[in-house]
């Protein structure tokens, strides 16, 4: 593992482990998560990766049984720390789910909820709020003249398109996504990859994939989870070319997984 | 036997089945309908009851019917809904809340006579108020409530679970998910089941014979202070429902036209319950529709 710790890291984990109940289902994780960059989370199924990105905004909270030791620091804070404000990280670590999770309600409302209960009341602000998360996801044009029809009234790509927009609104820092083009189209998947990529020059992305091409194309890092264990962690070009752990190379070239 | 066959004997054993239970309702509803809509004329509808001539009307008792269920409503929603929301959300699964859910379907499957009794107990004596439409609204809270929780809970249940998880993932709380996420999608289901249950409370008698009483004031329809005596608001006055009329009538009535008015009764009955179930369908419907975008 050729990563270190620097200033850059806006994410740095420490020893984490966590169960579910009985099962140890993440192992002595050591995982820094650089700014503006992306980083791919790979690994069979099963292998904690969703797991992983879950604890990073805390979403974990949600499974009932889990127990976690360790360090999760974000920004230098310890958010396994209990005083931490839940509000706070989410707003700052946004998420971006497997399947297009529009609420039941307009275009404008979808990107607007975020800011709106957050404390954005003014409506020029709130307009331009989401006028910049449409444009950010380039939504904007295929949207501007629907804005106030229901979302769901939306296709797939766009429905998850609207719904990384709706997590930008918030103004967050991170992105995570969880295998976000698992349930959508190859063209559809094409464009929310040329996104991750005009996105990471704002925002910090972290993406668990099933898919080994996407991560070659998108990221920058790339993190090979096995069996609840961090197996390496390296630039991508350097785990797709020259790994070092052979279950890596394994992983890559097919042979299991 | 060989599969095919059995297959349309099956086949057959369920269209027989079907065809007898809608016999048996359209045959009930028709009965009731051909025996009593000769019978409701707007005199009918607009004319207060008598105890002994004929040509009485049923006036006092549709505003009655309907004045309780709207009280029971307003009472009983707000608490049927909160209990959903705390099933649906707050209640961790253990043994205290397997305990509620019991009392909530011991609740549900109390006979309506023993939920009067319960009501003439607590509600006519210990309070004190004699038969007052209060005590009957509150009797047919008890008996609306297990319905309301149970509704509510199953509809907020059934709201999708990445809708949940995308708005606490954007760092809205959990009680500010409940209301802007949870609660509209679930209600068009909530609505519905409401309106299912009125149609319950409107037809209801038993519960309504010790608690809102047979009897009925002389009430002037222009006085709507609700604190006088012969006010139809005054919820301090004993009130014969539509399905309390039918019973009196039919056991104790000294009118010549015992079953005319009682055919008309129960017609007017069935048709404004059948309303009710249309309500519910239409609006129900017609929101899901306006929420999903689908045409």
């Amino acid at each position: 593992m050729s990563t270190i710790t620097t200033a850059r890291t806006v994410f740095d984990i420490k020893d984490l482990n966590l169960w579910y109940g009985n099962h140890h289902a993440l192992k002595k994780i050591h995982f820094p998560i650089n700014k503006k960059e992306v980083t791919a989370i790979i690994g069979p199924s099963g292998c904690g990766k969703s797991t992983f990105i879950k604890t990073l905004n805390l979403m974990i909270n949600y499974v009932p049984n889990v127990k976690m030791t360790g360090e999760i620091n974000y920004n230098g804070q310890n958010i396994l720390n209990e005083k931490l404000d839940l509000v706070e990280l989410r707003k700052n670590v946004g998420m971006v789910f497997q399947k297009g999770n529009p609420f039941p309600q307009s275009i404008y409302d979808n990107v607007a909820y975020g800011p709106r209960i957050h404390g954005t009341k003014r409506k020029t602000h709130l307009d331009e709020i989401v006028t910049k998360s449409l444009m950010d996801v380039a939504l904007w044009d295929e949207v501007k003249d629907r804005l106030h029809t229901p979302a769901l009234g939306l296709s797939g790509g766009q429905q998850q398109r609207l719904c990384i927009a709706r997590a930008l609104a918030t103004k967050p820092d991170v992105l995570l996504m969880d295998e976000p083009t698992s349930a959508l189209d190859p063209i559809s998947t094409l464009k929310i990859e040329e996104l991750i990529l005009n996105l990471k020059e704002k925002y910090t992305i972290v993406i668990v994939t099933h898919n080994m091409q996407q991560a070659s194309r998108v990221s920058d890092k790339t993190a090979f989870f096995l069996m609840g264990e961090l197996i390496e962690l390296d630039d991508t070009s350097t785990i797709f070319s020259n790994p070092a752990d052979e279950r890596t190379e394994g992983y890559i070239s097919g042979r299991f997984g | 036997m060989t599969s095919k066959s059995a297959d349309r004997i099956a086949t057959g054993v369920f269209i027989v089945i079907a065809v007898i239970i809608v016999s048996i309702l359209v045959g009930l509803f028709s009965y009731i309908l051909v025996k009593g809509l000769t019978h409701i004329s707007l005199d009918f509808l607009t004319s207060p009851s008598s105890n002994v001539r004929a040509g009485g009307g049923i006036r006092d008792q549709l505003f009655n019917s309907f004045y309780i269920l709207v009280l029971t409503m307003i009472i009983s929603v707000p608490l049927g809904l909160g209990g959903g929301i705390y099933m649906a959300e707050y209640a961790k699964p253990g043994k205290v809340t397997n305990t509620i859910r019991s009392c909530i379907e011991v609740l549900s499957s109390l006979p309506s006579i023993v939920i009067g009794m319960f009501g003439l107990l607590m509600f006519v004596n210990l309070t004190g108020w004699g038969y007052t439409i209060l005590g009957g609204a509150l009797a047919l809270t008890v008996f609306n409530l297990p319905v309301l929780v149970r509704v509510s809970e199953d509809a907020i249940r059934s709201v999708p679970r990445e809708l949940k998880e995308g708005s606490l993932a954007l760092g809205i709380t959990h009680w500010h998910t409940i209301k802007t996420i949870l609660l509209p999608s679930a209600f068009p289901s909530i609505l519905t089941g409401a309106i299912l249950a009125s149609g319950r409370v409107f037809g209801e008698a038993a519960a309504l014979l010790f608690t809102a009483g047979l009897s009925t004031p002389r009430l002037n329809y222009l006085d709507w202070n609700p604190f006088s005596e012969r006010s139809p608001l005054n919820i301090f006055r004993p009130a014969e429902t539509l399905a309390v009329h039918i019973w009196s009538v039919n056991t104790q009535g000294l009118i010549p036209d015992i079953e005319e008015v009682s055919n008309g009764s129960a017609a007017v009955l069935v048709i404004s319950v059948l309303l009710f179930n249309l309500l519910a369908r239409w609006i129900g419907t017609r929101i899901h529709k306006r929420i999903t975008a689908t045409k």
